[in-house]
């Protein structure tokens, strides 16, 4: 590895650790405006014009309060809690492709921090770790409301990852390679997998609801019946933490989406464009592709109401579980038969 | 740094995590001690090139039996009052136990010994890659793929009969 | 019996269509709803830049009003602490000494006149009651305080002073009474 290649990827990391910090800064002010314009309100408005300062001042609050740790509560862990879903949160974006090519001093650029051959499973196993945070957290802190809320979390975690599993494997088979880049590589134009797949994006998208514990799957962290949950205890920048690790989950998971079924950076016509043009063109498409995600996705919090426990368990095992199944089953019997396997 | 340093290093941060699993008082320690020596075996795994392997071995291992370990142990009241007292010969036979599974071990070390020290590089880097591994499993090793498949079913057909009945007896 | 909307529905129990079992067009509906409401005008009134426009006969602090020549108008007859409901209103009457004529409209006046604002529901059977033409509720907001005895005000915060009058004619009935 040389050293220009060495400086660039760093350079890219850091350049994503910043990007991810601050669009998830600003989801939190994007949240509350939607949510009051939702409910017919203005919503914050006095930081800066249009409120457009609030992030800031809600991270310099959060940072300004006390932080307390409980006296029963397990120190450590307590303080690793919110480490490891921050980390979790933000490691998944090394294996997003966020565009084509840029060509910068004469030297090829790829976007994508980390070509994995097998991306896809990369996300799913950095997904099914970030639960750790939560049940840590919830446990250390020594409080039944928060234990309540890591086993909430854990139980609705490994239920809904089997369907998300089950529904992205139809994609690898259309697309015949676990790597990310490949995927969006197949998409090319307006080729998109959700022309093919709509089930299966339909299963993935609830699925990635409640793997991101956003309503109406915020069982983890209901105030109604748990007092906020696996946060419950956490104050000052802990709790910072794992609120924002949940909008940049936010962020990464919507990215994925449309990486899978939405062609990534991919859009119509974009053959007509070529070298940095078109890198550009394609980081604009699929950040707009993320926006709305992330709209639909607090769009539908602020629509619909929680589910209760057994209506969870019983969505994703009786549910999604199957529909999951017998969709890949089809998926696998068209492959085969267009591949002439049978 | 070599990769031979890379392997003793994490070979050794291995052995100290899965020591600490057994050392650490509290339960749920254990648990996550157990965690970061999975972690550590899929470093093992990277470093061997066998990416599929590590990632799989986490999500499986890491991501799901371990928190279903942790979920059943936040559930119990694990409290030193609670600790069962152990009684000698439930101690002896532990020993015995323990020591057979050493000793196996002992054995399967001594057999690594013979194909040279420390670290060596695979034969061929790409066999640990999805497509050679799956290609592998439909063909040379088809039918003990198939065998292990059937197995699973039977496990959840077993799973699922014995949700069933549970619920009957409450009706 | 008629009904007086046409809103009536009759609730039924029973069981679910598949169509209603997926769920998912009623979801849609749900987010349509809410999206509609994304574009509404909001209703919100910005406080401090913007104040509600408040009704004419809109009723809250109290003021006691001097007449033309800057004397107080109260008498201290108690009528409006009989009338009123809340029993907010204490006075203690006093009489009129000499050269006092420029202080006070005429022979009795009150010597101290309170009314607490945490029992007051500001319904201006007081002003009503009042045969002077002394006490009346303006448009100003009772402000708050931070102990419970700041809510009881005297008369250094009821009457008004003498080179800032309270114009109360927008809002109130202030043509004199004929019958005295």
């Amino acid at each position: 590895m040389d050293t220009a290649m060495l400086i660039e990827k760093s350079a890219l990391v850091l350049l994503l650790f910043l990007i991810s910090l601050g669009v998830a800064a600003y989801q939190t002010y994007f949240e509350r405006k939607l949510a009051a314009w939702i409910q017919d309100r203005v919503g914050p408005d006095r930081a800066g014009p249009f409120g457009i300062l609030q992030p800031i001042a809600d991270g310099t609050k959060m940072f300004l309060k006390e932080d307390f740790i409980p006296a029963k509560a397990d120190k450590w862990l307590f303080i690793i809690g919110p480490g490891i879903s921050m980390f979790t949160a933000l490691i998944t974006s090394a294996v997003v492709p966020w565009g084509t090519n840029l060509n910068l001093f004469g030297r090829d650029i790829s976007l994508q921090v980390a070509d994995f051959n097998i991306g896809i499973l990369f996300v799913f196993g950095v997904v099914s770790i970030g639960v750790y945070g939560i049940m840590i957290g919830g446990w250390a802190s020594n409080n039944k409301y928060s234990l309540y809320g890591a086993i909430r979390a854990s139980s609705q975690m490994i239920s809904y990852e089997l369907a998300m599993g089950i529904s992205a494997i139809t994609i690898v088979m259309l697309s015949g390679s676990l790597s990310l880049n490949d995927i969006v590589k197949s998409q090319h134009g307006m080729n998109w997998n959700i022309f093919y797949q709509p089930v299966a994006f339909f299963i993935f998208f609830i699925t990635s609801l409640a793997e991101l514990n956003r309503a109406p799957f915020d069982l983890p962290e209901c105030e109604s019946e748990l007092i906020g949950g696996y946060h419950t205890e956490y104050s000052s920048m802990k709790l910072g933490l794992y609120l924002f690790s949940e909008y940049t989950s936010m962020f990464v998971s919507s990215a994925i989406m449309a990486i899978l079924f939405f062609g990534g950076y991919n859009f119509p016509g974009m053959d007509a464009f070529s070298g940095n043009t078109l890198a550009i063109l394609s980081i604009a498409a699929f950040a707009l592709k993320i926006f709305l995600f992330i709209f639909v996705i607090m769009w539908i919090r602020w629509t619909i109401p929680r589910f209760r426990f057994d209506q969870l368990m019983h969505l994703g095992w009786k549910v999604l579980i199957p529909v999951a199944i017998v969709n890949m089953l089809i998926t696998g019997l068209v492959v085969a038969w267009n591949q002439g396997w049978m | 740094m070599s990769l031979q340093m890379i392997s003793v290093i994490l070979g050794s941060l291995t052995i100290a995590s899965a020591l600490m699993v057994v050392l650490s008082k509290h339960p749920i320690r254990s648990v996550i001690y157990l965690v970061i020596t999975f972690f550590f075996i899929s470093a093992m795994y990277i470093l061997m090139n066998a990416q599929f392997l590590a990632i799989v071995n986490m999500i499986v291992y890491a991501g799901a039996i371990m928190v279903l370990f942790l979920f059943v142990l936040m559930l119990l009241n694990l409290n030193k009052e609670m600790e069962p007292e152990t009684s000698r010969l439930g101690l002896i036979s532990a020993l015995i136990a323990g020591g057979t599974l050493f000793l196996v071990m002992i054995t399967a070390l001594r057999d690594t010994f013979q194909y040279g020290k420390g670290y060596t590089a695979l034969k061929t880097p790409e066999s640990g890659l999805v497509e050679n591994l799956g290609n592998l499993l439909f063909s040379k090793y088809l039918v003990p793929f198939e065998i292990s498949s059937i197995l699973f079913i039977a496990a959840m057909v077993g799973a699922v009969l014995l949700a069933k009945r549970e619920k009957q007896v409450i009706d | 019996m008629e009904s007086l909307t046409n809103r009536k529905k009759v609730v039924s129990d029973k069981p679910m269509t598949l169509w209603e079992k997926i769920y998912i067009p009623a979801i849609v509906g749900g987010m349509m709803t809410t999206f509609k409401h994304m574009l509404r005008r909001r209703k919100t009134i910005k406080y401090p830049e913007e104040t509600r426009v408040f009704a004419p006969v809109y009723r809250g602090q109290h003021v006691l009003k001097r007449d033309e020549q800057g004397r107080e108008n109260c008498t201290a007859c108690g009528l409006c602490a009989v009338a009123c409901p809340a029993e907010a209103i204490t006075m203690t009457s006093a009489e009129r000494k000499k050269g006092e004529e420029h202080l006070y409209r005429e022979e009795k006046y009150a010597s101290s006149y309170e009314i607490n604002m945490l029992r007051c529901i500001f319904c201006g059977l007081c002003e009503e009651a009042c045969p002077k033409e002394a006490v009346f509720l303006t448009d100003r907001i009772v402000t708050t305080e931070f102990e419970r005895d700041e809510f009881i005000y005297g008369k250094d915060k009821l009457v008004e002073a003498i080179d800032d009058r309270i114009d109360i004619t927008k809002r109130q009935f202030t043509g004199k009474r004929t019958e005295k």
